[in-house]
């Protein structure tokens, strides 16, 4: 669960069958790809058949396989990371027409690389099906050096690019795809309280 | 927002530009510039007719960035409507004196389009001659798909084509001409918006053809001024003051509360946006909901209702204001 505090934090409904769509692409990672397969239990074959489901993941041959089978009759493809699934992402976003719809599952780095990349062609943030599972890893801009931090599971966190120690806000960015990070002991240096693994 | 701020103006120009159709030219009462406005704004205009008074949304059509004056057209609807346009259309005329609301957009272009397909039926033009002149001095993609009952009743299909060229899509019922929406709709690139305007059938027509489509919610968007039903004059009460308004028969409730001088909220005036929502406390009457923006479930509780657009039957009904 991801609870919401503050206006920009994001919601993530849960994924929902579009059965209007004449192409339903899904990006997910494997904590996802479960979300996905319960979605096309509940929506009818026809529904998995017009779908492409991209699992934007490090997975083993026999993961891969599992996975196949279980998301048939979807057609699969592997993209070994976030930014290899995102790439494909753009290359298919490129020359679609109107009538298809964006799903996306798994982490919030995750969810939010799609919805960026998807900004660029047009596509609104709200009409983009999202389910959050996983962990609640994040990603964090420093709002000092500017520099991201990836998969983020602390708070605070030390920025990797300039070192201070960062408050991770709830303040989140579609344009940016993060969360903020604010320098936690700029009056007190060293004033810092104990780091927590709240994004776990 | 309220409606209190109204601005004087009078009529510089009158043009039939269609059988049913003219085009009106506002300048300021004083010729002090005009706010502008973005493409897809709409006034509202106040009629007094007899001894009522009547508020009437109209797109204004002209360039955006144009300030010294605004332009508006409006349709002669015939016997059965309430009587605003026939006021517009016989009682004024070059030199008439009229109070404007300020521009107000709530069909404005998405910004992040890649491209804009526009959907107008008959009068529902109007809109889209502001917004594409705004999409056009931004080189943004757009094509029109215009229906009109002939090219005498469609007004302006001869400045659209010789200004957009090929981006004009003109049809003409009395030649059998339909806007093929089927295929207008699944050919787009992906980002592509819809706009429609025209007649409620047309509306209902492209927004299921849109969905059933696979288009999302987000990116259809629609505009229609409906006129307020008439009906039979009735009561509303005003629990907060204890007032007791009349509200006669050719006008909404929103408008009887502006005549008694109630500031009362609205936007659209259509039915559409929610702004004038109210609390019902009390009704002896019959609620004929004509809006598009109440639930079903919030209808059936009758603790609701859209004060621009509907009404009771007969009897009196006690308002939270
Ligand atoms: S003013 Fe918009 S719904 Fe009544």
């Amino acid at each position: 669960m991801t609870p919401i505090t503050i206006k920009s934090r994001p919601v993530y409904p849960g994924l929902s069958p579009d059965l209007n769509a004449r192409i339903n692409l899904i990006v997910c990672d494997k904590g996802g790809a479960a979300a996905v397969s319960e979605l096309f239990a509940r929506a009818e074959p026809p529904f998995a058949k017009r779908s492409t489901v991209f699992v934007a993941d490090t997975l083993s041959t026999s993961e891969m396989e599992t996975l196949k089978k279980e998301l048939a009759p979807a057609a699969c493809e592997f993209l070994p990371t976030l930014s290899s699934g995102i790439g494909r992402l753009r290359e298919v976003l490129n020359d679609a027409p109107m009538g298809l719809r964006l799903y996306a599952a798994g982490t919030e780095p995750l969810i939010g690389s799609v919805v960026q990349a998807a900004a660029d062609y047009g596509i609104d943030h709200l009409s983009i099906r999202t389910e959050h599972r996983g962990s609640l890893m994040r990603r964090v801009q420093c709002v000092h050096c500017k520099g991201f931090i990836e998969n983020v599971t602390t708070n605070p966190v030390t920025c990797t690019h300039c070192g201070l120690t960062l408050f991770v806000r709830d303040h989140y960015s579609r344009r940016l795809a993060a969360f903020q990070g604010v320098c936690i002991d700029a009056e007190i240096p060293g004033d810092v309280p104990p780091t927590e693994a709240i994004y776990q | 927002m309220s409606g209190s701020l109204l601005r004087r103006v009078r009529v510089a120009e009158v043009e039939q530009v269609a059988a049913r159709i003219k085009r009106f030219r506002f300048v300021d009462i004083d010729n002090a510039p005009l706010s502008e406005f973005s493409g897809g704004s709409h006034i509202s205009v106040v009629m007094h007719s007899g001894d009522r008074m009547m508020r009437n949304p109209y797109s204004l059509m002209g360039s955006p960035t144009d300030t010294s004056s605004y332009q508006i057209s409006v349709l002669h609807c015939g016997k059965d409507s309430r009587g605003g346009s026939q006021f517009m259309h016989e009682n004024v005329a070059v030199g008439t004196e009229l109070e404007i609301s300020e521009p107000l957009n709530l069909f404005p272009p998405a910004k992040l389009a890649k491209k804009h397909v526009l959907l107008a039926g008959g009068i529902g033009i109007t809109p889209f001659m502001s917004m594409m002149n705004d999409l056009d001095s931004l080189r943004s993609d757009f094509e029109l798909h215009y229906g009109v009952r002939s090219l005498e009743e469609g007004a302006y299909c001869k400045y659209l084509q010789s200004r957009y060229g090929s981006r004009v899509n003109i049809y003409r019922q009395d030649q059998g001409q339909m806007i093929p929406l089927q295929t207008i709709l699944g050919e787009q690139r992906l980002g592509s918006h819809m706009y429609v305007c025209g007649p409620k059938p047309m509306i209902d027509w492209a927004l299921q053809t849109a969905e059933l489509l696979g288009w999302p919610d987000e990116n259809v968007h629609y505009e229609q001024f409906s006129a307020p039903p008439s009906g039979t004059p009735f009561i509303v009460k005003l629990a907060k003051t204890g007032r007791e308004i009349m509200v006669k028969g050719h006008q909404s409730i929103l408008e009887a509360l502006e005549e008694n001088g109630v500031d009362a909220p609205f936007l659209c005036r259509g039915g559409a946006c929610g702004q004038c929502e109210t609390g019902v406390i009390a009704c002896d009457g019959y609620i004929e909901h004509n809006d598009h923006f109440l639930s079903e479930a919030e209808r059936v509780s009758g603790k609701k209702i859209m004060i621009c657009m509907s009404r009771i039957q007969t009897g009196s009904i006690t308002l939270d204001l």
